[in-house]
């Protein structure tokens, strides 16, 4: 494991970098030495079964606690070693609901806004302009209990923007949602991407939200199968699609594969 | 090269950004607080019941004599409107300690933790937050109280009260944090209750005064005298006279401070108890 000390980022610097993070509950091994980058303007996806590590690597990055060995960084500041600068330049939309249903829109993101030391006029004004990038900008003063549960998957990824963060994280932001809900979400996230050049990490297990295009991350059973574009990994399985890659990668009982 | 000035990473988190931070974290707590009625109800009514049935029966049998800092002989229930207000901010240090284990398991005790402020920051805030909360429960209380007789020598004494309630609301919010941390499920708040609430209730001087205690068991005597809620209890008693009672002070401060820091350890993302269990 290389440290670096400073926070001066090389050119070409990721968005995130995660560099052989390991961790174990115990005996029981749930990151086994992962390393992958996530490259500004990308979208990368993080495709695993549940229990394949995808919670306790979210947390390692999102510095809920801090991995056994291995540094991830945030456009090269270290989130263990310098969490807060690291922190402010990522946004995270985590796969439990996380806003106050007894509060209005306006309200749960007014609180966000100062968790993150923005001022509530600013806050409003760059509320106002991330609810009308998702679509929602005449629902601020509802309450989010009236609000569907694309909806509110929306109002999340409106949050997670407020303090204009340049690495989105989203956990399984889908699961649970119509056909419909689920397009216009990755809709507006790849938006992002195309538009603002915002580096994504997209956590899933479902196949068919992936692009030929898109960066993918095959993690099982805490290890990293497959690190590539889609399209090649597909062919390197000598599959047709990247659910059948997924598939033979991970469904015949191997441990782990050369990549 | 990245142009770096443009990350807003690199802006310092200051202390004007912090105190927005606590103002956000308090200003919701309050909403969340307006939002529950039944919580607000059922915090007043339960030293309520104490004061009207309980203290009402046990006027006859325990008469209380002069002890600082009464000057006079007074009523069973100005003896324990004290302990009652004590257990109000217990209560509350409990409740605010099950909504972070709630708070954690929906996942906006996370949406806290990603804030890019230090994490010590954000659970004394927090705890803040609960302290408010509960100052404002004991004020209700003390309206009520107030018609039933039970009032300071003058009215200053709602005043000198107030940073009794907010040293004594730190310590059990504290306690209550640490606990949050080491607790697994919501339906340990029964265990809560039944190990930490009434316990630190009963075995202190809230409901009889020491001296009494000694008379009957001095086992427990000595144990209320190590209980920090009697502390908690009697530098309310003291300052709702105008009074300040140092050893209680002394106490409830030190608890306060170590009861924070195990809270705060126990949080801490490289060392603390989240990590073992898979957060």
């Amino acid at each position: 494991m290389t440290v670096v000390a400073g926070v001066m980022p090389k050119a070409g610097v990721s968005a995130l970098s995660v560099e052989k993070v390991s961790h174990a509950y115990g005996a029981r091994i749930a990151l086994d030495e992962v390393s992958f980058d996530v490259a500004p303007a990308s979208f990368t996806v993080l495709l695993g079964l549940n229990g394949a590590g995808k919670s306790t690597l979210f947390s390692v990055i999102t510095h809920l606690y801090v991995s056994r060995s291995g540094a991830v960084r945030i456009f090269g500041r270290d989130v263990a070693r310098n969490s807060g600068a690291a922190l402010a330049l990522l946004g995270v939309v985590f796969q439990q609901r996380t806003l106050d249903p007894d509060l209005s829109v306006a309200q749960n993101l007014a609180y966000h806004g100062a968790l993150h030391g923005i001022r509530g006029h600013e806050t409003r004004e760059r509320g106002a302009i991330q609810l009308a990038r998702v679509g929602l900008a005449d629902r601020a003063s509802d309450k989010v209990r009236f609000l569907s549960g694309g909806q509110m998957r929306r109002v999340e990824i409106a949050r997670a923007l407020l303090h204009r963060p340049r690495m989105l994280l989203l956990d399984e932001p889908t699961a649970g949602l119509d056909i419909k809900a689920r397009a216009k979400i990755l809709a507006v996230v790849r938006a992002l991407v195309a538009d603002e050049g915002i580096g994504v990490l997209w956590a899933t297990h479902l196949v068919d939200e992936i692009r030929d295009e898109d960066h993918v991350v095959v993690l099982h059973n805490g290890r990293v199968l497959a690190n590539g574009p889609s399209r090649s990994i597909i062919g390197a399985a000598g599959a047709r699609s990247i659910g059948e890659a997924f598939t033979s990668l991970t469904g015949d009982g191997r441990e782990g594969g050369e990549w | 090269m990245v142009s770096d000035a443009v990350l807003e990473g690199d802006r310092p988190f200051g202390w004007t950004q912090r105190l927005i931070c606590l103002y956000g974290i308090v200003w919701r707590e309050s909403l969340r607080f307006l939002h529950q009625r039944e919580r607000f109800i059922s915090a007043l009514v339960r030293p309520l019941v104490w004061l009207f049935i309980f203290a009402a029966g046990f006027r006859q049998t325990l008469g209380v004599s002069i002890m600082p800092p009464y000057d006079t002989y007074v009523l069973y229930e100005v003896y324990i409107a004290p302990g009652l207000i004590a257990m109000i901010q217990l209560f509350n240090g409990m409740q605010s300690s099950l909504s972070m284990v709630y708070d954690r398991e929906v996942g906006s005790m996370r949406m806290l933790l990603v804030s890019p402020a230090p994490r010590w920051f954000l659970l004394t805030s927090k705890l803040i937050a609960g302290v408010a909360v509960s100052i404002l429960q004991v004020y209700a209380f003390l309206v009520i109280a107030y018609f039933w007789e039970i009032e300071p020598p003058t009215w200053w004494g709602y005043l000198t009260v107030l940073p009794a309630l907010a040293l004594s609301g730190l310590m059990v919010g504290a306690l209550g944090m640490l606990l949050s941390s080491l607790i697994k499920q919501l339906e340990n708040f029964a265990g809560v209750m039944n190990f930490v609430i009434f316990p630190m209730f009963f075995a202190s001087s809230a409901l009889y005064p020491l001296w009494r205690v000694q008379e009957g068991s001095p086992w427990l005597a000595t144990v209320c005298r190590l209980n920090p809620f009697t502390y908690s209890v009697e530098l309310i008693r003291f300052a709702f006279y105008q009074q300040v009672n140092w050893l209680a002070l002394a106490v409830v401060a030190g608890c306060t401070a170590a009861f924070l820091g195990a809270a705060v350890i126990a949080y801490d993302p490289a060392r603390g108890m989240l990590m073992r269990r898979g957060g």
